[in-house]
């Protein structure tokens, strides 16, 4: 068997294993392995990326899902500070059952859309292209054809920082006092979890 | 030439994809529920670099660029609300936020 | 052994064997250094003990931590607790790949070798993490937290300002960057005021990327004892300290590489002469580290994110734009 394949087998079944052992209730329980167990999973698609000529993107790949998108995940975990109670065994329930058999239908659907699309694929051989998937290419492409739509994602990752700030504020009437005594923190910690209406009230003088 | 072929990469694609479904319709906790999202994303981003692979498309990897910005996006937006979720039920658990059912 | 060193698979391991080898020794010796430097600032002797001038000092310590027992906290998360340290040295080591210390000396020439030195140096929070969790310990958690949060806001800056010369050069290829450097002049000098800004910004972010002083609230000793370590014993304890210094070592190494011109200088036709360039450009600004580490007093964490979001990010910015319009008025010098 080719090198290439062999590897291609190895990367997909540690993606495979990894992601579903972060779905078992067993390996996947508390959200920290979970997570982990996804960055694993992250780790050997940008091998699968590498290996199908995407440089850029399995560097991304480790860049902003392994380095940033899980970091925010693990840090939110942390922030939380689930207690060992709040974790609970997950049950088996019909809801679960019938969302498993949901997902098996949606795969076979998939396979079967598969069979038709791969049976006449034939590989461009790529020598003669060797810029294919370099940063080079990829940034020409992405600040000519697709200019219009690249600004919108950046207006859109704009956006949504904001809103992240906005959701995750503790009070917004906090604002202008940068250091709080900390008998006043815990005040506002108190007001937080329930009324909604006060804060909102504070947040209106500004 | 590439001796990995399509139906391999694609349905190993489809494999992540059902296993991302499958954590967002069984697990309960938000957290691991969003993760499961990351999972599908992925898979729609394999799929299209193997498309790419096949057919020398930049586009492909482009758009794929543009799924990370979108799940980064998304991640941010959807931690925060995890966040303020928390603040005033003191869960991450989907089952226990069901005051409209109420 | 030509013919052994033109299998791909054998060059690749030889040389990351001896390219690892030699940083980690190199680091080895940096903490006798500093130790050394330290100690003469603070008008001590330092190490004086072991060997001529304490030079097996680093061995001495090294041989003392390997002996002692490695302790797991009951009621810490075992795994992650020593995966944490391994983790760290892994990543660390990975960085050296794509850094080139001489004119043909590197393990590999990556098209895209700055992106995965800034990737690998950012997933440097999670060995960090990591260990701030399993420990199950409240100074060790918010050690994690300070480091997860310094990193991921300091991350940005340090992305934009290595920009700089990716925009002046044209590639996010080292080898390149540093051979345009060779005909064209060092970054930190020549745009004028745009070069040395980007390269005073990528040192302190890398600083506190490293978690250096003055940026070193992560492990703070005299409010966090040390933060993350806390929990730690023996060799894997060992380690945290280790890593350390390898990736303030290689961070003085990437900033040499972006801004100093690398390996180039006078007679690096030669490759010797070349590593020697870059050692030197190295130890020089590693050397200032250490002289900032027992001048300056650190950041209060707030002070910190304001400095991070409030001036960092805003400046760097402009410093890519400016470098953008710099290398179309010039035609990039081309």
């Amino acid at each position: 068997m080719p090198t290439e394949l062999l590897l291609f087998y190895a990367l997909g079944a540690g993606a495979v294993l990894s992601t579903a052992a972060m779905l078992l209730p067993t390996t996947g329980r508390s959200p920290i392995h979970a997570a982990l167990l996804l960055i694993v999973s992250f780790f050997f698609l940008a091998g699968l990326y590498a290996l199908l000529s995407a440089h850029l993107l399995s560097i991304l790949q480790i860049i902003v899902y392994a380095g940033a998108i899980m970091v925010l995940f693990t840090f939110v975990i942390m922030l939380l500070n689930l207690s060992p109670d709040e974790i609970r065994e997950p049950k088996i329930s019909y809801a679960k059952m019938l969302g498993g058999g949901v997902a098996l239908f949606v795969f076979g659907k998939l396979l079967n859309g598969i069979g038709l699309a791969a049976s006449a694929a034939k590989a461009v051989d790529l020598t003669q292209h060797d810029t294919f998937g370099t940063v080079k290419e990829v940034g020409h492409m992405m600040y000519s054809t697709f200019m219009v739509p690249f600004e919108l994602v950046s207006v859109l990752l704009l956006v949504a920082a904001v809103g992240a700030v906005v959701l995750a504020k503790k009070n917004l009437a906090y604002v202008d006092r940068p250091v709080p005594s900390p008998a006043e923190e815990f005040k506002t910690e108190g007001h937080a979890a329930g009324d909604g209406e006060a804060a909102a009230g504070h947040g209106g003088h500004h | 030439m590439t001796a990995i072929p399509l139906g391999h990469i694609l349905t190993l694609a489809a494999l992540l994809f059902s296993l991302g479904l499958v954590g967002v319709l069984t697990r309960r906790n938000v957290l691991i529920m969003l993760m499961s999202v990351e999972v599908m994303l992925n898979a729609v981003n394999l799929t299209l670099v193997g498309f790419s692979r096949y057919n020398a498309w930049t586009e492909g990897h482009v758009l794929a660029f543009f799924i990370i910005a979108v799940a980064a996006a998304e991640a941010a937006v959807g931690l925060a609300l995890v966040l303020s979720v928390f603040r005033l039920k003191q869960t991450t658990y989907i089952d226990d936020l069901r005051l409209l059912k109420r | 052994m030509a013919d052994l060193l033109a299998n791909p698979w054998l060059r690749g391991i030889a040389s990351s064997v001896v390219i690892a080898t030699g940083v980690l020794t190199i680091a080895a010796w940096a903490i006798w250094f500093e130790r050394k430097f330290a100690a003469r600032m603070q008008n001590r002797v330092g190490p004086n003990v072991v060997g001529p001038a304490g030079l097996l000092q680093p061995l001495a310590d090294a041989l003392k931590l390997l002996r002692k027992e490695v302790l797991v906290p009951r009621k810490a998360d075992a795994v992650l607790f020593r995966l944490a340290p391994a983790l760290a040295l892994f990543l660390t080591i990975a960085v050296v790949a794509a850094i080139p210390w001489g004119k043909d000396i590197y393990v590999a020439d990556l098209d895209i070798g700055l992106l995965w030195v800034l990737a690998m140096s950012g997933m440097m929070l999670f060995p960090l993490w990591l260990a701030g969790w399993s420990s199950n310990n409240k100074y060790a958690l918010f050690g994690g937290m300070r480091a997860v949060a310094q990193g991921i806001s300091y991350e940005i800056p340090l992305l934009l300002s290595a920009m700089v010369p990716v925009v002046l050069a044209g590639s996010f290829n080292l080898r390149e960057i540093v051979e345009y450097q060779s005909v064209h002049g060092w970054f930190a000098i020549w745009p004028p005021g745009i070069g040395v800004l980007a390269f005073v910004i990528f040192f302190a972010t890398s600083l506190a990327e490293a978690n250096r002083i003055p940026f070193d609230i992560p492990e703070a000793e005299s409010e966090l004892i040390a933060g993350v370590s806390v929990e730690y014993s023996a060799m894997s304890y060992g380690l945290f300290p280790m890593v350390e210094y390898v990736h303030t070592w290689l961070s003085s190494a990437v900033a040499s590489v972006l801004f100093l011109g690398g390996w180039s200088g006078p007679g690096s036709s030669i490759w010797i002469i070349g590593l020697a360039w870059m050692l030197l450009k190295t130890s020089i600004l590693f050397a200032f580290i250490y002289a900032m580490r027992w001048t300056l007093v650190r950041f209060r964490a707030d002070q910190l994110m304001h400095f991070c979001w409030k001036w960092l990010v805003p400046v760097t910015l402009g410093l890519v734009c400016l470098a953008a319009v710099w290398v179309n008025v010039t035609a990039g010098g081309r």
